[in-house]
């Protein structure tokens, strides 16, 4: 009866016959030692590092995070404090550089340049959040399609399709419709529950090309588990489409919430939001046009900067864009 | 083809009956009573209430109500709003009206958006490239409520260019400027998917040999470059007119256009289930017949791809 060979064998004797071929190389191998094989992750760095627009985007976003985490650094004036009688849409100073003062007062006399820092929190907050929420859950449901193929791919699809036929702004409309209180993280169930189709397709056509490749059958043949080749081999191959498409969206989440304020059907009034402040001011938009214009350039901005990273991302983990 | 066109129209049986499933019971599952709400703040009698809920079926299983809607839908009746007037109704004041501006948007989308990623993709890292560029991702970062009130304001508050909402819906001079901040967004998206798929095109042998052939320069462009490189943008144009009718909400809020949003807006907003239901489900068999056409496109497109 032959000897079955334990995994631990079999990869040794491949380390062993590796080993032989670095040695017959070796030469070779060290002439190229500066073009090393770098790993997926270390090239896109490398391409990233030489990217203006991946450091203007870098440094927009740190902005913005350090105001969502400590809005006390920009300003510490109270965006809830409201002067009526003094400050009622008294126009911008803008020599006032960082004072409450700097982008004038809106139609409750509060400041807008400490509302608007303020307001960063729950843009970054939903942003953040949904994307996360939407690539986990969509990678899964994309991974599980993908990998087991048959009847679940099946199932999962037409889940896909169907959920896909509801816009997002529409499905968020409805479902935070339901809430008579909202805070932040009903906006974030609301939009993870209609966006993460997108990457659950990404991730399932990733995955289809990645599983047939030969490192997934050699892995197999060492004896790995499903589990390990899933999330071991093939989702570190698959990931590059799923975190552009991420980063791409994370904008657009952070753009939806403020529509959905603006609508009326997002965040409320304990929170500060730009989609908020920039509903509110729309009445005013004749006589005080800064208190709409302010908080619409953040929010821009912000969207902006995740889109400027994504572009820098994907073109730093695509190589036929090079 | 006719065989793939009758196997994708069954395969869009499930995931209609999904998505409308899934809406309807999103929409009658939210808290709060439409029928207690009918009589504002005065109390209701309870005799008055129950007959209502009789009427609008509402006292039955939720899957119940559901079996009776989709078997109404299918004889073409979609019910009737809780004020009493038909869905189908209101649908037919509604729909004309979006129907035209996200036509009308759809048309700057194709045109424009074609022709600036032809524009860029032909002249990439020039100075008309760069500036393009920018300005479409100055149009995709600003939300289109603020597009929107930003031409308000200026178009139609400072330089009484326009008036600032719309009077007429159905006027289409009126209705031009809504519709460019309707697409806007997909304006911006459409000119840089071209512009790509442009530029990666224009790398390929079959063009370098286009161009050896000697065949004049508006052929190599416009039959051989243009015709290879629409595939990813019609995939991205068929699913994009669906989400103008559906984004219309916005545009529609902002310069009071008497459309689908407007009215789908009102009727998310007071819980008026039967008229939200029924226009979701129209929006989704448009969404699912664009998408078809994409499909069917693809072989127009590209001789290769054929349909058994």
């Amino acid at each position: 009866m032959p000897e079955k060979t334990s995994p631990e064998a079999s990869r040794s004797t491949v380390a062993v016959a590796a080993g032989g071929a670095a040695e017959l190389t070796e030469a070779t191998v060290k002439k190229a030692d500066q073009n090393k094989p770098r790993s997926l992750g270390q090239d896109a760095w490398r391409e990233l590092r030489r990217s203006p627009l991946f450091w203007i985007s870098s440094v927009l976003l740190l902005l913005f995070i350090v105001m969502a985490i400590a809005p006390g650094v920009f300003t510490d004036a109270d965006p809830r404090q409201a002067d009526l009688r003094g400050h009622y849409l008294s126009p911008p100073n803008w020599s006032h550089l960082f004072q409450a003062d700097w982008f004038g007062y809106n139609q409750q006399g509060q400041s807008v340049y400490a509302r608007t820092v303020h307001g960063a929190r729950a843009s970054i907050i939903v942003g953040i959040c949904v994307t996360v929420a939407v690539t986990v859950f969509g990678g899964l449901v994309g991974m599980l399609a993908g990998y087991f193929g048959g009847w679940l791919d099946t199932l999962l699809s037409r889940i896909t399709d169907i959920f896909f036929g509801i816009p997002l702004l529409l499905g968020g409309l409805v479902t935070l419709q339901a809430f008579t209180h909202r805070t932040v993280w009903t906006v974030v169930l609301g939009l993870t529950l209609f966006g993460w189709m997108q990457i659950a397709r990404v991730m399932r056509g990733a995955v289809i090309t990645q599983k047939e490749a030969d490192f997934v059958t050699a892995a197999r043949a060492l004896g790995a588990g499903t589990g390990r080749i899933l999330f071991r081999h093939i989702l570190p191959n698959a990931l590059g489409p799923v975190i552009v498409v991420a980063t791409i969206a994370l904008g657009g989440y952070i753009s939806t919430e403020a529509t959905l304020s603006y609508l009326g059907i997002g965040l409320q009034d304990p929170v500060i939001s730009w989609g908020v402040d920039i509903s509110d001011a729309q009445k005013n938009l004749r006589d005080a046009p800064h208190t709409l214009l302010v908080p619409a350039t953040f929010l821009s901005l912000t969207v902006l900067a995740f889109i400027l990273l994504g572009d820098a991302v994907r073109d730093a983990l695509d190589p036929k864009l090079r | 083809m006719g065989r793939f066109v009758a196997r994708r129209l069954l395969q869009m049986i499930p995931v209609f009956i999904g998505t409308t499933l899934l809406i309807f019971l999103m929409v009658y599952s939210l808290p709060g009573d439409p029928i207690k709400a009918l009589f504002g703040s005065k109390a209701a009698d309870p005799a008055t209430v129950e007959r209502l809920r009789h009427e609008y079926g509402l006292d039955k299983p939720l899957l119940q109500q559901y079996w009776n809607y989709l078997t109404g839908l299918l004889q073409g009746d979609f019910g009737k709003s809780f004020t009493g007037r038909p869905v189908a109704d209101l649908m037919k004041d509604a729909f004309p009206v979006t129907i035209r501006l996200a036509l009308l948007a759809f048309g700057i989308e194709v045109v424009v958006g074609v022709a600036l990623g032809l524009l860029t993709g032909l002249k990439r890292g020039k100075l008309i490239d760069q500036i393009v560029l920018i300005l479409t991702l100055i149009v995709v970062s600003i939300p289109v409520f603020v597009i929107g009130f930003l031409t308000q304001f200026t178009l139609g508050m400072k330089w009484k260019m326009i008036t600032p909402t719309v009077q007429d819906s159905m006027d289409i001079g009126q209705l031009a400027v809504p519709a460019t901040v309707l697409a806007a967004l997909s304006l911006a998206y459409v000119t840089r998917l071209t512009r790509t798929t442009i530029g990666e095109n224009l790398r390929a042998d079959y063009m370098r040999t286009a161009i050896a052939k000697g065949l004049p320069k508006r052929r190599v462009v416009g039959v051989h470059l243009l015709r290879n490189s629409l595939i990813p943008v019609v995939t991205f144009l068929g699913t994009d007119l669906g989400v103008l009718m559906g984004g219309a909400i916005v545009t529609e809020g902002i310069f009071n256009v008497q459309g689908v949003g407007n009215t789908l807006f009102r009727a998310i907003q007071t819980s008026e289930g039967p008229t939200v239901v029924g226009i979701v489900s129209v929006l989704v068999i448009v969404y699912l017949v664009s998408s078809l056409v994409v499909d069917l496109l693809y072989a127009v497109l590209d001789p290769r791809i054929r349909y058994a």
